[in-house]
């Protein structure tokens, strides 16, 4: 099992250092650069320009540039924004990781708060009239937009009963409260759409495993329907549930950058989307890279969970 | 062959009775306003009892309903009309405290030993859960000796207990079933197909196993099978079911050797014999057709459509069950007005 982590985080390495390079490859492929859309109408000469971009690297070719970034990484130095201040990446990344990772840690939990329950009853109680609404419900669910859900609840809760806040974002350092409370209504608006989708997974997943004959052993064992539901059969029913939830947690991760704005969180998805319009190349570089290591741990994660849950998966 | 050796040791008193059992699964159409279209009669009438220490054999084609009366004795569902007398209680009706004790005394063994095995569970959590969930062992060293146990009387190692069902072959599985079976020593054993999914060596083994059991713990067996030599062997009376109905019942050795009703006769003739120069000689009896639906069966005997004897009262009426010898129950007009 360490063995094969070891050997997964090599594989990870590589998947990020080639994310990495198309990333650096790509931004400077699109039209555009980042003096021109920094000194847009500051009517500044083209001999600013070309000071600028000689203090920025940007004049040297490709491959220097290229050379320079990837020693630079591996260092840990993402570099430094070009814009203003010139922040280094590493601390935008700091300050903004975190808002992302509380929102889709968050919008998860409330996932799965509404999808277990709801998929499991539907699959007990099959073509029932609970199952019949939930079915509903889950379409419904999964055909409001999200950033639209998260509109609809500033409305309600914040604008009109004003029991929370409609925007911003409190670090859990300033407590516990103040961090939640800013972030309940974002993760409920996340959180729901995903709770559908794992939902119908559970569903299916569970009548699957409802109709193996040691369900059947089970019951003739004298087991109560609590014991034969959790330990008999849900466990069972996880493989594919756990592979839906680690996608839809790595998408999380850059997925919700809409609902982000709605409710002006300035997480990754937010300082993505600003780096790739200035065409702040060391902020877009850094991002991504970073969404890239979340996604490949996440996938990692979902992997060594398989072989806990199910004891016929054994890694080499 | 005939090795039915505790034959002298079946009680009078049956152990378990079953009256008019029927069951019937609604046919439905439409998502919200559900209408019954039909019924599937999967059981449609079916009365037998089973005597203390005996072994009843219920044979019959797939789809016939066998699987589905081992379910309603089980438990696992619940008929949609007749009663099932367990031990002079009747089963359908019982209480929570009740059906703790039925499940004591009642155990299955089922078709297929891949998937009636929990995989995430080790054998000694398959053979070990039902003495503690009925509180006959909680004590952790204790449990694990029981189980021991458990596995050496059915012929397993008792290492095994620390593995998993997908580390064992399908004859393991299949022991393994017959612990957890076993592990609150019931009176009575529903073993469903309990072979069919073996290889035939590993059938002849497991076969042996049961009858060693039923011998050492006087258990009672209904064995639900189609393979009609291994019924024989274990069993000692038959019961032939076609479409939900009950066609002939007797001892295993008059419904082999004299069957009466025409679908036992052709059910026989379709084994072949082992030697050519009999199996030339003797006589053939193709059924015509196809089994009708169970949906919409046929008015009268649910067999006069496919059988070369039918009269005309065939069909017209359900054929009641006669007896027309001491112990030996057939439904079939034609074989009543010969008797």
């Amino acid at each position: 099992m360490t063995r094969y982590i070891a050997k997964r985080l090599l594989g990870a390495l590589v998947v990020m250092w080639a994310v990495a390079t198309l990333v650096f490859i790509m931004l400077r492929a699109v039209p555009g650069d980042p003096l021109e859309a920094m000194l847009f109408d500051s009517g500044a000469g083209p001999e600013t320009i070309a000071v600028l971009r000689a203090k920025y690297g940007l004049d040297d070719p490709l491959y220097i540039q290229y050379g320079k970034y990837f020693v630079n990484v591996v260092q840990g130095d993402l570099g430094s924004s070009i814009y203003g201040s010139r922040v280094p990446v590493t601390q935008i990344i700091t300050e903004s990781l975190p808002r992302t990772l509380s929102l889709a840690g968050l919008s998860f939990i409330v996932a799965l708060v509404i999808a277990i329950p709801a998929g499991l009853i539907s699959a007990i109680k099959r073509h029932s009239w609970y199952d019949h609404g939930f079915t509903f419900f889950a379409f419904l669910g999964l055909s409001m937009p999200d950033f639209w859900v998260g509109i609809l609840l500033i409305i309600v809760f914040a604008a009109n009963l004003q029991w929370l806040p409609a925007i911003g974002y409190q670090p859990l350092s300033e407590g516990f409260w103040p961090w939640f409370k800013h972030l309940i209504l974002p993760s409920i608006a996340v959180g729901t759409a995903f709770s559908a989708i794992v939902a119908r997974m559970i569903r299916s997943s569970m009548l699957e495993v409802l109709k193996m004959d040691y369900m059947n052993v089970a019951r003739s064992k004298g087991l109560l329907e609590p014991r034969l539901v959790m330990v008999h059969a849900f466990p069972n029913a996880l493989i594919p549930v756990v592979t839906v939830m680690g996608i839809a947690f790595a998408l999380l991760m850059a997925g919700a950058v809409v609902v982000e704005n709605v409710f002006a969180i300035k997480g990754l998805g937010r300082v993505l989307i600003q780096g790739i319009l200035n065409r702040d190349y060391p902020v877009v570089q850094g991002a991504i890279l970073v969404v890239s290591a979340i996604f490949v741990l996440t996938n990692l994660v979902v992997d060594v969970l398989y072989a806990v849950i199910d004891p016929r998966i054994r890694f080499e | 062959m005939q090795t039915r050796s505790n034959e002298s040791s079946i009680g009078a008193a049956p152990l378990l009775d079953v009256r008019d059992l029927k069951k019937h699964f609604p046919v439905t159409r439409g998502f919200l306003l559900q209408r019954e279209i039909g019924r599937v009669k999967a059981v449609d009438g079916v009365s037998f009892h089973i005597a203390r220490g005996e072994t009843l054999g219920l044979v019959g084609e797939s789809g016939c309903g066998k699987t589905t009366i081992g379910r309603c004795i089980l438990k696992l569902m619940d008929p949609t009309d007749g009663s099932i007398v367990f031990d002079g209680e009747d089963v359908t009706s019982l209480d929570r405290q009740g059906m703790r004790a039925f499940r004591r005394r009642v155990q299955a063994i089922f078709q297929d030993p891949y998937s009636s095995l929990n995989p995430r569970m080790k054998v000694h959590e398959i053979v070990g859960e039902p003495l503690w969930i009925h509180g006959e062992e909680r004590n952790g060293a204790a449990l694990a000796r029981r189980v021991a146990e458990l596995l050496e009387v059915c012929g397993l190692p008792r290492q095994l207990a620390d593995r998993y069902p997908h580390e064992m072959s399908g004859g393991q599985r299949q022991r393994v079933g017959i612990a957890r079976a076993l592990a609150l020593k019931p009176d009575f054993i529903v073993c469903d197909e309990a072979v069919s999914a073996l290889d035939v060596s590993i059938q002849a083994q497991i076969i042996n196993l049961l009858e060693d059991l039923r011998d050492e713990f006087g258990l009672t067996y209904l064995f639900i099978g189609h393979d009609l030599s291994v019924v024989r062997h274990l069993c000692h009376r038959v019961a032939v079911m076609y479409l939900g109905r009950l066609v002939e019942l007797a001892d295993a050795d008059t419904v082999f050797d004299s069957p009466l009703h025409p679908y036992t006769r052709a059910l026989l003739a379709a084994v072949p014999v082992p030697d050519p120069a009999i199996e030339k000689r003797r006589p053939h009896e193709v059924l015509a057709g196809e089994v009708p639906s169970p949906m919409n069966p046929p008015r009268g005997c649910v067999f006069h459509p496919r059988c070369s004897h039918a009269i005309d009262s065939c069909r017209a009426e359900t054929p009641a069950l006669t007896e027309p010898h001491p112990g030996h129950v057939v439904a079939c007009p034609v074989v009543a007005a010969k008797a």
